[in-house]
């Protein structure tokens, strides 16, 4: 468990690359920062639909979402 | 004429390079920085994927493909239907700030080989995105017709099964597609060594695509070079027009004045 999650008390359950998380609630910007994760190169998949960049500050995590997160490796 | 002067437009873009190159299966960054630079391609495939998040220390592709000098072509490998290959598009898009995507849907694991109704359904929702589709798909002129209609850049139609290095299976559909579309023809997968790619080019393709050929070689470096030489070659060798195949010998020399 990390620190945030014990903080904030309310925890949630999400699925990442096709893995279940669970983590204190959180915007889109702050998880991929606990992660430590650079949102430069990489995209961002909601629930189906494209999150741009300029959205991961406001966009809050609930419980249940769909995240998937990707980006540019070597291929033909 | 040279070669100065022939450029490859693609979607209103042109490019001076007609080989394109993919950037997987290379023993490193290096490698297939070097093999980039000696095939002197523009525009390299890359491949979208999962971002490992318990392994924070994996440096990004793109750290290493100087984006001032190559243009990114995403592909959809790996889909297996139109909804996961217009997702991979879209995500694609939003990473890369590029509609230029090569749209591939596979049919089957073991030949790789498109699976081409589901290719035109994800073609069609992609072209209405404003994408810039080029899709791989079969040596089918046919299939190649339709995909223009939809609105796709090019077509880019297999040599042989991806990976295969079998070259040129049917340069005879390859050349009804050239004449059956007008959009650029790319050949995409198949050729394995530098004739293979030359034969693609004296065909008339507009270009050719490959990714094992080059970083599966002994010396992938070497090979990227050998393949820029050779798409230049069969490109320059197309244009030149070249001599009609006769079944028996015409003398190089004057058959007057042999001493005698």
């Amino acid at each position: 468990m990390n620190s945030e999650l014990t903080r904030s008390g309310e925890t949630i359950t999400i699925t990442v690359n096709g893995e279940a998380k669970t983590i204190a609630c959180m915007t889109v910007k702050d998880y991929l920062h606990s992660i430590e994760c650079d949102p430069v190169p990489i995209a961002v998949e909601l629930n189906l639909s494209i999150l741009r960049k300029s959205e991961y500050q406001d966009t809050i995590l609930t419980e249940g979402d769909q995240l998937e997160i990707v980006w540019f490796v070597g291929g033909g | 004429m040279t070669s100065l002067d022939d450029t490859l437009k693609i979607a209103g873009r042109t490019f001076r390079s007609r080989l394109m190159v993919g950037t997987g299966k290379y023993a490193d960054f290096r490698q297939m920085v070097q093999s980039l630079d000696a095939s002197g391609a523009e525009i390299v495939t890359v491949a979208v994927r999962r971002v490992n998040i318990s392994d924070r220390n994996k440096e990004s592709l793109l750290d290493h493909i100087d984006l001032k000098k190559y243009t990114l072509l995403p592909n959809t490998a790996g889909c297996f239907t139109a909804d996961e290959a217009v997702r991979t598009c879209r995500l694609a898009r939003e990473a890369g700030l590029s509609d230029f995507v090569k749209l591939e849907v596979l049919g089957d694991q073991k030949t790789l080989f498109p699976d081409n109704e589901e290719l035109l359904k994800a073609a069609a929702i992609l072209v209405k995105e404003g994408f810039t589709v080029l899709p791989y798909t079969s040596d089918d002129p046919i299939m190649c017709k339709k995909l223009e209609d939809l609105g796709c850049a090019a077509v880019m139609p297999l040599g042989a099964p991806i990976g295969s290095g079998l070259g040129i299976r049917n340069p005879f559909n390859i050349r009804i597609i050239l004449e059956t579309v007008k959009v650029p023809v790319i050949v995409d997968a198949g050729v394995g060594t530098a004739s293979d790619a030359a034969i693609a080019m004296e065909l008339g393709c507009d270009g050719v695509l490959m990714n094992t050929a080059i970083s599966g070689a002994a010396d992938p470096v070497a090979m990227a070079e050998a393949m820029n030489l050779a798409v230049r070659a069969g490109r320059l060798a197309y244009r030149s027009g070249r001599i009609p195949r006769k079944l028996y010998a015409t003398a190089s020399s004057p058959l007057e004045g042999v001493i005698g």
